[in-house]
């Protein structure tokens, strides 16, 4: 295995700023038991640009879609007042069917524009977000906590889930060992879902995904529907994708509708290349390892930013590692198809 | 042959079908509609044309753009920083946005040139990166790094520029000289001549030596190189052309509206430009100045009556705006996903041949 230099250089970012948080005097216990809720909260998020990578499709620029369709069947929940553990799951399990049929769509449209899937991705999730807006605006709840207080009529853009299902999963099982209070619940289902992942590229699907990803031509001599296997990739991240939204807004306690989704993508996909992905192939590990690195960086970030008195630093300089890592990545790609 | 006439034109028609049915439910006067037009068509023109050039040199739309509107704002702010104003001081805003400008063409060209056939999205990862860049400059810089010599420009802690920035000093009624008044309708002579003189610009570009060779290595890049073309150098001045060109819009959009929204005035042009130009009729691959200034003059119709319709019908002008972004991103997706799919219909024909 190569030294990958960008894990190292964000890891040792990352221990300068542990270094720079106890100097200032910071809690650092309290800041590793954020740390525990915030990597599980993104994690899933990050785990289903996965499948995607390795069908060779690349980074999941169109995460919004997935979003989206979390978002829907956590609406339907909250709309029908379900509360609690079982909210929670039959929101999972209401999105889980939109999840597939948007992926089926998505995927038909990402199948057309093979080899320049990023770029039509990107602009899939924007013009998906207006599209959407329209279905947030008219559609037809009847729940008045989400509804928008004057007139009744539209969702409102921040809904809160504290009456429903607010932090179900942070709160469950969580085991405290002098301070220090790890969400067992939480890091259990995601500690599952990675694992479940991982159980898919054993199966024969997973190995036809890993082999269309390395190489098309001879996955095509071996027999490989080569469209289907990519449509099916598109479709298991799409539903990740809207099960991470589950977990994130359950532990953030707010739905964020409208134009929010957007602002996930990016910090999804550079999460997963700090972890060392290169945006071709991607293993779970470098999934793990890179949320935590990302979430803990700018949980940091941020209480440091304002002892220093600059708190619009943190999130500025969030946004500008989120950008350059993925500029990075996309320079590096290609510098190493050059090569061949 | 005729298929191709049909696909030039059946975007700006179905976008002019859009307009009417627009203006029919908006309900406003047709005077309003086209001094609002004609103010736009000013603001935005140049931008668009900007986006021509790289389209001919085959690197798509140029979403870089923003990189130039970004250094127009910037050449701004350090000069009402300078303390220097009315003509000098514009003069000197129009020098230094076009060297910054330039400077950061040459490292887009750079960076395009290492991911060739990828320039798209490469182009839209610079602008975000570029934004939060700028952001740490004028957000952050001002006033730590940066000594700050004018106290108007900046927050009352001393760090950071406001976020609207006046640009009254600069003020010298360029924007309505030669204005002539038919009705009530009010045509600024001297700016409307101004973008067009741009247009005439990018037509002269590429009908010049250099422009036939940007126009071959947007044909083919290899066989551009057999000839004895220098493709990266070309690709790179493509792109310098792009972001001055852009910078001098976003220069005089500014001038024209007489405010700077420091943090958001230049967000979203290179998307919105895009998107005029596709409504023109362009595609990501052929785009002229008759498709620019069609486009613009479509676009920004559906732009400022799609919010008075959505008011109209739905009593909800929130629907209007979000038909109008839906309209602008939509398009350029829908031209993506169509100019792809042809792209690769091209190349499979070609391989088996």
């Amino acid at each position: 295995m190569k030294t990958k230099w960008s894990q190292i250089i964000i890891a040792g970012f990352l221990f300068f700023l542990f270094v720079l948080a106890f100097i200032l005097d910071m809690d650092i216990l309290k800041i590793l038991n954020i740390s525990f809720v915030k990597f599980a909260m993104n994690g899933v998020l990050v785990l289903s640009l996965i499948p995607m990578i390795n069908t060779g499709i690349g980074m999941n620029f169109g995460l919004p879609v997935g979003i989206v369709s979390g978002l829907i069947g956590m609406c339907i929940i909250v709309n029908m007042r379900l509360t609690g553990i079982f909210g929670f799951i039959s929101a999972c399990a209401v999105t889980t069917p939109i999840a597939v049929v948007f992926g089926y769509i998505y995927g038909i449209i990402l199948n057309r524009v093979k080899g320049r899937e990023d770029i039509a991705a990107i602009f899939i999730g924007f013009s998906f977000i207006p599209l959407m807006n329209y279905f947030w605006t008219l559609v037809p709840f009847t729940n008045r906590q989400m509804l928008y207080p004057i007139g009744g009529v539209g969702l409102r853009p921040k809904i809160g889930l504290a009456p429903y299902f607010e932090k179900i999963l942070d709160n469950f099982c969580v085991l405290d060992i002098g301070g220090l209070s790890i969400p067992l619940g939480l890091l259990g289902s995601y500690a599952i879902l990675c694992i479940g992942i991982s159980l898919l590229f054993k199966v024969k699907l997973g190995k036809a995904m890993i082999a269309v990803g390395e190489n098309e031509n001879f996955s095509r001599l071996s027999g490989i529907d080569i469209k289907k296997v990519r449509h099916t990739a598109v479709i298991i991240s799409n539903v990740i994708a809207g099960i991470g939204i589950c977990v994130y807004a359950q532990s953030y306690g707010f739905l964020e509708l409208y134009d929010s989704p957007l602002s996930l993508t990016f910090p999804t996909v550079s999460a997963i290349l700090i972890g060392g992905s290169t945006g071709k192939r991607s293993t779970i590990f470098e999934a793990v390892l890179g949320t935590y690195m990302y979430q803990t960086i700018y949980l940091l970030s941020v209480p440091i930013a304002n002892t220093l008195l600059l708190p619009q630093l943190s999130e500025i300089l969030r946004m500008l590692v989120t950008n350059s890592i993925i500029l990075y990545a996309l320079l590096k790609q290609q510098r190493r198809k050059a090569g061949l | 042959m005729i298929k191709e006439r049909i696909q030039e034109y059946i975007v700006p028609l179905v976008f002019s079908v859009l307009c009417i049915l627009c203006f029919i439910f908006a309900g406003v006067s047709s005077t309003f509609l086209v001094n609002q037009l004609l103010l736009r068509f000013v603001r935005n023109g140049i931008m668009v044309l900007a986006l021509i050039i790289p389209i001919v040199g085959g690197m798509g739309l140029n979403f870089a753009v923003v990189v130039g509107a970004m250094a127009a704002q910037m050449a701004y702010l350090f000069v009402l920083n300078m303390q220097l104003y009315n003509i000098a001081g514009f003069l000197l805003v129009i020098i230094i946005s076009i060297v910054l400008s330039a400077a950061f063409g040459i490292l887009i060209g750079k960076a395009l040139n290492i991911v060739k056939g990828r320039e798209m999205i490469t182009s839209i990862i610079i602008g975000f990166l570029a934004n939060y860049i700028y952001q740490l400059i004028f957000m952050v810089g001002f006033g730590t790094v940066i000594p700050v010599h004018n106290k108007k420009i900046v927050l009352a802690s001393g760090i950071g520029v406001n976020n609207m920035v006046d640009l009254a000093p600069f003020k010298n009624g360029s924007d309505k000289l030669f204005q002539i008044s038919a009705g009530s309708i009010d045509i600024p002579v001297l700016m409307i001549l101004t973008v067009l003189i741009f247009a005439y610009l990018i037509c002269y570009i590429l009908n010049t030596k250099l422009g036939q060779k940007i126009r071959a290595v947007g044909m083919s890049m290899e066989k551009s190189a057999t000839l004895g073309i220098n493709v990266n150098g070309i690709r790179m001045v493509t792109l310098v052309i792009s972001t001055i060109i852009a910078a001098i819009g976003q220069l005089v959009f500014l001038k024209n509206i007489g405010v700077i929204n420091v943090y958001t005035g230049h967000l979203n042009t290179d998307v919105f430009s895009c998107a005029s130009l596709l409504a023109g009729g362009a595609t990501i691959k052929k785009a002229s100045v008759r498709n620019a200034l069609i486009g613009i003059l479509l676009l920004h119709t559906l732009f400022i009556l799609s919010p008075l319709a959505g008011q109209n019908l739905f009593n909800n002008v929130s629907l209007g705006e979000y038909f109008r972004s839906f309209m602008a991103y939509g398009l350029i997706a829908f031209a993506l996903i169509m100019n792809i799919k042809h792209d690769e219909d091209g190349l499979g024909k070609g391989g088996q041949a």
